[in-house]
């Protein structure tokens, strides 16, 4: 298939597509198992830098964009979807800063990312926020050159390993969703420290954590934008790094229907292989055809995200939405034609199933991506009247 | 520090298959790759850069192809890239090549010299050490680590049968590696973009001045008598039963075919 990748983008993806086979199958299964962070996969993928395709090359990075991550996060998904998280996380804790930051906080704090050197994490879901950004409870109350925070969030990819974090947190409870700013954090910070690491279903290399917030005393000039942002600064993150969640789904889909194949052509019963037979036959080719079409849908938003397209929101939505419900259809369907030895851990795809899980899940349930996607559809309509 | 590497493209071993007629390698369709134990080398002479400084140059002796071998050696981390490639260099055996390769060297300046230990098409391991020869210079052979390298020495462990020796030399010297000495990188995008722009320097026969009978055919009196292929090792077999009837039957079987 021709994609009309650009020849830096064929290089991402070769690079990534040898890190996966050489570096990442033999330790996927051992870093699923232990829920141990997975530094020398971050390591090489620095060494390579994969951790700056998407950025300014002004800051350190290569001058790529979106489609550039997403064809990383893809790629390196098709072989773990848990261990791409940590590239793919980062890119969520730096979407802010890059959309948001000054130039000041972009020259201090992007190159490291851009290198590798650094982690990011995006901190925003609380024990009573999260599809509901307006219930957020930590707060960020200015004295003097300074900003006191308090609170703890929930469930945060990368919390505890990443240097960078970008925390939204209320400025004015009153204003609700518009009461909301979002903030630069430096792990390290006096005050600032991690709860419990999270024993999940999937992504099980991914590490998630509680980020608590005990007076914790950050810089006035660690606001991102300005007071009251916060909610726009989440919302205009979520629309470009949701083509990376929907990439990951697409990696971990595409790398189930790859299983599925193989092992179809091997597996003999009934005296022949059991991809000869019409039943395991239709099931690859909706899989493959599902697959496909979530590809263009992806590359297809993050080519608008690119192109600097005005209102991205809903195809950023349709592409993580579709992606997702895929990557869940495929997997459970690539257990089902590996039969019993797809419930197996000797074979990855129960894995992938897992891991598919959580995509319909986070960076906005695919519930709240349907009420964006219609609520742009009703607005759409409205201006034609 | 001026660090060569020598390298060699070579066919993919893994998917090379032999024609049973002519009893030769089938090249058409076969992935050309560069040597793997030139990799270690590659891995290396940038390590050593990286330490000591100056500059990783490789070198290579082959048609025009070699190119892509060179451009991957620059994505590995390698600054420059040298292509010994002229008709008069065809059919050069180990002798030659290692004459050629000398003067190519001897043309970019050195201080390290780094061959993997030897190529997996030909398997000779005569190139790096006729390279040391024909430069007059010091060789150490199967190095699994570089100890030091300070004042103008190098200290070095290189594998044995059984064990290690430690090997002090003098600068220049040559190392050939054997693939304990490091884990090589993969390319990093950076590298491969870089790879893409760099000019390959190509070197003639007639850039070097060389003695013309001395190198391609002419120059090599290595005489390719046949190849062919080692007749396949027979599958094993294997009695089942008691032990009494096991040895019976492997003594019957030992006395009517093998003793």
């Amino acid at each position: 298939m021709n994609y009309g990748f650009t020849e830096e983008q064929l290089m991402i993806q070769e690079i990534c597509d040898k890190i996966g086979k050489e570096k990442i199958v033999p330790v996927r299964e051992k870093y699923d198992e232990t829920g141990d962070f997975p530094w020398d996969i971050v390591k090489i993928l620095s060494e390579s830098d994969i951790f700056g395709v998407y950025l300014p090359e002004e800051y350190g990075g290569m001058g790529g964009g979106c489609l550039d991550m997403c064809i990383a996060t893809e790629t390196l998904s098709k072989y773990c979807g848990g261990i791409a998280l940590a590239f793919a996380a980062t890119g969520l804790g730096t979407y802010p800063l890059l959309l948001y930051g000054s130039e000041q906080q972009k020259k201090k704090y992007l190159p490291d990312i851009a290198s590798g050197k650094k982690l990011a994490a995006f901190g925003l879901t609380e024990s009573n926020a999260g599809s509901d950004v307006g219930g957020i409870q930590t707060t960020a109350v200015k004295k003097g050159d300074y900003y006191i925070l308090n609170g703890t969030k929930q469930w945060i990819t990368n919390g505890g390993e990443a240097e960078i974090y970008s925390v939204i947190a209320s400025t004015n409870k009153a204003k609700g969703a518009r009461g909301l700013s979002a903030f630069i954090v430096e792990k390290g910070t006096e005050g600032f420290s991690f709860g419990k690491k999270e024993n999940k279903m999937g992504i099980r290399a991914s590490v998630t954590r509680e980020l608590v917030f005990e007076d914790c005393k950050i810089p006035k000039e660690n606001i991102l934008g300005r007071e009251g942002a916060g909610f726009m600064v989440s919302m205009k993150t979520f629309d470009k790094s949701r083509p990376g969640v929907a990439a990951q789904a697409l990696g971990i889909a595409q790398g189930a229907l790859d299983e599925a194949v193989k092992f179809s052509r091997q597996r003999i019963q009934f005296e022949k292989p059991i991809a000869s037979f019409q039943g395991v036959q239709f099931m690859l080719a909706d899989m493959a055809t599902k697959v496909e079409a979530a590809r263009t849908l992806v590359y297809q938003a993050a080519r608008e995200v690119d192109l600097g397209s005005k209102n991205i929101s809903k195809i950023s939505a349709m592409a993580k939405m579709y992606a997702s419900d895929v990557a869940m259809e495929v997997t459970t369907d690539a257990v089902q034609i590996l039969g019993g030895s797809g419930y197996m851990k000797e074979y990855p795809v129960e894995k992938m199933m897992r891991d598919a899980k959580i995509t319909q899940i986070y960076e906005g349930t695919n519930q709240i991506q349907r009420g964006i996607i219609a609520m742009n559809l009703i607005k759409e309509g409205a201006s034609l009247e | 520090m001026n660090i060569v590497v020598c390298i060699k493209q070579v066919p993919d071993t893994t998917e090379v298959r032999i024609d049973p007629k002519t009893n030769t390698l089938i090249r058409e369709g076969v992935a050309s790759i560069i040597n793997p134990f030139d990799l270690y080398a590659i891995e290396e002479g940038v390590r050593l850069k990286e330490k000591f400084g100056g500059k990783v140059t490789v070198i290579s002796m082959g048609p025009k192809q070699v190119e892509n071998a060179l451009r991957e050696a620059i994505s590995l981390g390698a600054d420059e890239a040298v292509l010994m490639s002229d008709r008069a260099f065809a059919g050069s055996d180990t002798l030659a090549t290692s004459l050629a390769l000398s003067e190519g060297i001897r043309k970019t300046g050195f201080d390290v010299i780094i061959c993997g230990k030897q190529a997996i098409d030909g398997d000779t391991a005569q190139v790096g050490p006729g390279i040391a020869a024909h430069l007059d210079i010091p060789q150490i052979t199967y190095v699994k680590k570089i100890e030091s390298i300070n004042d103008g020495k190098i200290l070095a462990e290189r594998m044995v049968e059984e064990g290690y020796e430690v090997v002090e030399s003098t600068l220049p010297v040559l190392i050939t590696v054997v693939k304990e000495i490091n884990e090589p990188r993969l390319p990093s995008l950076k590298g491969k973009m870089k790879a893409k722009k760099t000019e390959i320097k190509i070197i003639t026969s007639e850039d070097l001045g060389i003695d013309k009978t001395k190198i391609g055919l002419d120059g090599s009196p290595t005489w390719v008598m046949k190849i062919f292929t080692p007749p396949k090792k027979e599958g094993g077999k294997i009695f089942e039963g008691s032990t009494e009837e096991v040895v019976a039957k492997l003594v019957s079987e030992l006395q009517d075919n093998l003793i």
